[in-house]
């Protein structure tokens, strides 16, 4: 079970990757099926269950994409 | 689960108009969190610059002015002269604060003046479309230097954290970074020590922050922090300039 | 009432303070340095703020900051500090903030003389800086007007949320003369616009940039409604032996007390002359001039210049009487030379 938990509001994200880079777990990942309000893929929490909560993506962020929960 | 990161308060819900990777909205948020955290939004003021940043007032959740190219310090002074128990913060690029603003902020900083900028540097005029600043470093090719800055031609880097800590009046100066976790929060640390300094009313205080500009510099936003790593900061150290202690 | 003997510099700054002002922010220049003098000894006292700023530029900056936080602030200078101060003046003018910004002028272009002049004239009416815009310029001609009009400066910048300019000749900064003391105000405007903090309100944004093309017209077209209605309530004029003049001089300033004198004179030898003194030389009182202008033959501009309000005049008679011109540069014309250009013009009009 996932310790974390990332929300996101995908019409903010550019698409810039820093998220998924810095991402001590590799959780992230763009989601390539969908195209957001700015034309790009946004981010996605493809592999939710690594997940610890760290917030790591959210301090990287920006462009306050990202929520994150924990335990 | 509990909530541990999210907006801050003192932003705006506005969606920001940066380019995808620039570390503007990241430096928005640090002093937006470091308002929250201080419990200070409601008497906070803020003065923007012309430049990239100069819609800031669309995202700061607070009472901001925008300023004429480099006059932040001076509009700041007077707010801060007139109304001491509020705080004052100015957030300038490059070319505002090094360049054409280049008398007020050291004057500013000679007064010690009880206002804290915010000193985004990213070693370009962005908003202009990429131009040379003060801090465009030796070599560096911009849309006004496309060979490359030239010590014979267009001078040295200015280093401003070194610069305005000589000044009596400032009594916090530091200089940090944006590339990556650790340093975004050093740097979050960095404006809350500076809005502390000004509370207590010890003078000028400033955090110049190492920043990205992927889309000027022609690299994607992750080779943008490398190319702080790389370039910007063995030239522009990281670290405290200037510490003034209580008396 | 208290009569006091005071440099119209001093005055002025008095008047200031009088009016409630309690920010000073400004930088020496010649011939208008002993209001920030002045300022310096006061503000410290009353609990204002006085800053000696780095440069014009800087101060002009201050005042935006300042009256920005609903204060009473202005500062002074002089024509050269003026001309630096203009862009600051636009960005003032595009935010609506009411401030007092004083002209102590002299002779140019460049760093010209400290001579008094009016040259600034252009400068002042015409906005200055960058932009469509305009300030309040009043126009005093003594001390007890360099006190009158600041205080009248401040009750104008609140109420239309406008810089107001006080263009006075370096001989009014000067000169000394006795008078009347007024007693401070002590109602003000509210202002629910000013930047200090968004405690129980929404944040105030005090800003100039307009990117979008119907935002940036709706702006000017604000401001433009804004300066209709002080040019139909503002204009002022003083007018002196007009309803019947042939010849109506006008003159403004420190220009029209001596010309005043030379029409005197004038009269004394048969001719019929006038004088017209703006008193708002923006917005510019051409009411005042259609009005003399009833039985004129011809108009004289006595300026300080190279002739600048000539042009002001002409507009206002659109061609329906001449207007003549006399001025100096780097003297102020006395009453003897003028009276000699009103008794050469009336022979060769046959007045």
């Amino acid at each position: 079970m996932a310790k974390g938990r990332v929300k996101f509001f995908t019409d903010r994200c550019k698409a810039c990757g820093l998220c998924i880079e810095f991402c001590p777990q590799d959780v992230l990942g763009f989601d390539e099926h969908t195209i957001n309000t700015l034309g790009y893929h946004p981010i996605k929490d493809l592999k939710p269950e690594l997940c610890t909560g760290c917030a790591i993506c959210g301090v990287v962020c920006p462009d306050l994409v990202i929520e994150v929960e924990r335990e | 689960m509990k909530k541990v990161f999210q907006k801050p308060e003192s932003l705006t819900d506005a969606k920001n108009h940066y380019c995808p990777g620039c570390s503007h909205g990241i430096i928005h948020r640090l002093v937006a969190e470091c308002m929250d955290e201080m419990n200070i939004r409601e008497k906070t003021i803020g003065v923007c610059p012309v430049g990239c940043s100069v819609l800031a007032y669309d995202y700061f959740n607070c009472d901001m002015l925008e300023a004429a190219h480099g006059r932040a310090p001076a509009i700041a002074t007077a707010i801060k002269r007139l109304l001491p128990d509020r705080f004052l913060f100015t957030y300038q690029g490059d070319g505002d604060l090094a360049s054409i603003g280049m008398a007020e902020i050291v004057h500013a900083s000679a007064r010690g003046e009880k206002i804290t900028v915010i000193f985004v540097n990213n070693t370009l005029y962005g908003m202009t479309g990429g131009q040379m600043a003060p801090t465009t470093l030796l070599g560096q090719v911009t849309t006004t230097s496309p060979y490359g800055r030239k010590a014979e031609n267009e001078g040295y880097p200015m280093k401003m954290a070194e610069l305005l800590s000589s000044n009596e009046g400032s009594a916090y100066i530091c200089r940090t970074a944006v590339n990556n976790p650790a340093n975004i929060n050093r740097t979050k640390r960095a404006i809350k020590k500076a809005l502390q300094v000004q509370e207590k009313g010890l003078g000028f205080s400033m955090v110049e922050v190492l920043s990205a500009c992927p889309t000027n510099w022609g690299l994607s936003p992750l080779d943008g922090m490398k190319w702080i790593e790389d370039n910007m900061i063995p030239y522009y150290p990281l670290g405290e300039f200037k510490v003034k202690e209580e008396q | 009432m208290e009569r006091v003997l005071m440099k119209g510099n001093e005055a002025l700054a008095e008047g200031a303070i009088l009016a409630g002002c309690r920010g000073f922010f400004g930088y020496p220049i010649t011939p208008s340095s002993e209001i920030a003098e002045y300022m310096a000894r006061k503000m410290p006292k009353i609990g204002g703020v006085f800053v000696q700023a780095e440069s014009e530029l800087a101060a002009i900056n201050m005042v935006y900051g300042g009256a920005s936080t609903g204060a009473r602030v202005m500062t002074a200078s002089s024509s050269p500090g003026l001309s630096l101060k203009q862009e600051g003046i636009s960005f003032i003018a595009e935010a609506e903030l009411p401030c007092l910004i004083v002209n102590i002028s002299r002779g140019g272009p460049g760093l010209g003389g400290i001579q008094p002049a009016q040259s600034d004239y252009f400068q002042a009416t015409r906005g200055g800086g960058h932009g469509d815009y305009h300030t309040i310029v009043l126009a005093p001609s003594g001390s007890q007007e360099m006190m009158d009009f600041a205080m009248e400066a401040f009750e104008l910048a609140d109420k239309y949320r406008i810089p107001v300019m006080i263009m006075a000749e370096g001989t009014l900064g000067n000169i000394m003369e006795p008078i009347i003391m007024r007693e401070p105000v002590s109602k003000f405007i509210e202002k629910p616009w000013a930047t200090t903090g968004c405690k129980d309100r929404k944040p105030n944004i005090v800003n100039t940039l307009h990117l979008g093309n119907e935002e940036l017209e709706n702006r000017n077209h604000q401001l433009f409604n804004k300066y209709q209605i002080i040019n139909e309530n503002e204009k002022r004029a003083d007018t002196f032996l007009v309803e019947d003049a042939e010849l109506v001089v006008v003159a403004f300033g420190i220009m029209s007390r001596i010309v005043k004198k030379a029409v005197v004179e004038a009269r004394k030898q048969g001719v019929k002359a006038g004088l017209v003194r703006p008193v708002t030389l923006w917005p510019f009182p051409d009411e005042h001039i259609r009005t003399a202008a009833k039985n004129a033959r011809l108009f004289l501009s006595v300026e300080i210049s190279m002739g600048q309000m000539i042009q002001d005049i002409q507009l206002a008679l659109a061609g329906s009487v001449p207007v003549e011109f006399y001025g100096r540069i780097g003297f102020t014309p006395n009453p003897e030379e003028i009276l000699q250009e009103i008794l050469r013009l009336a022979e060769r009009e046959g007045l």
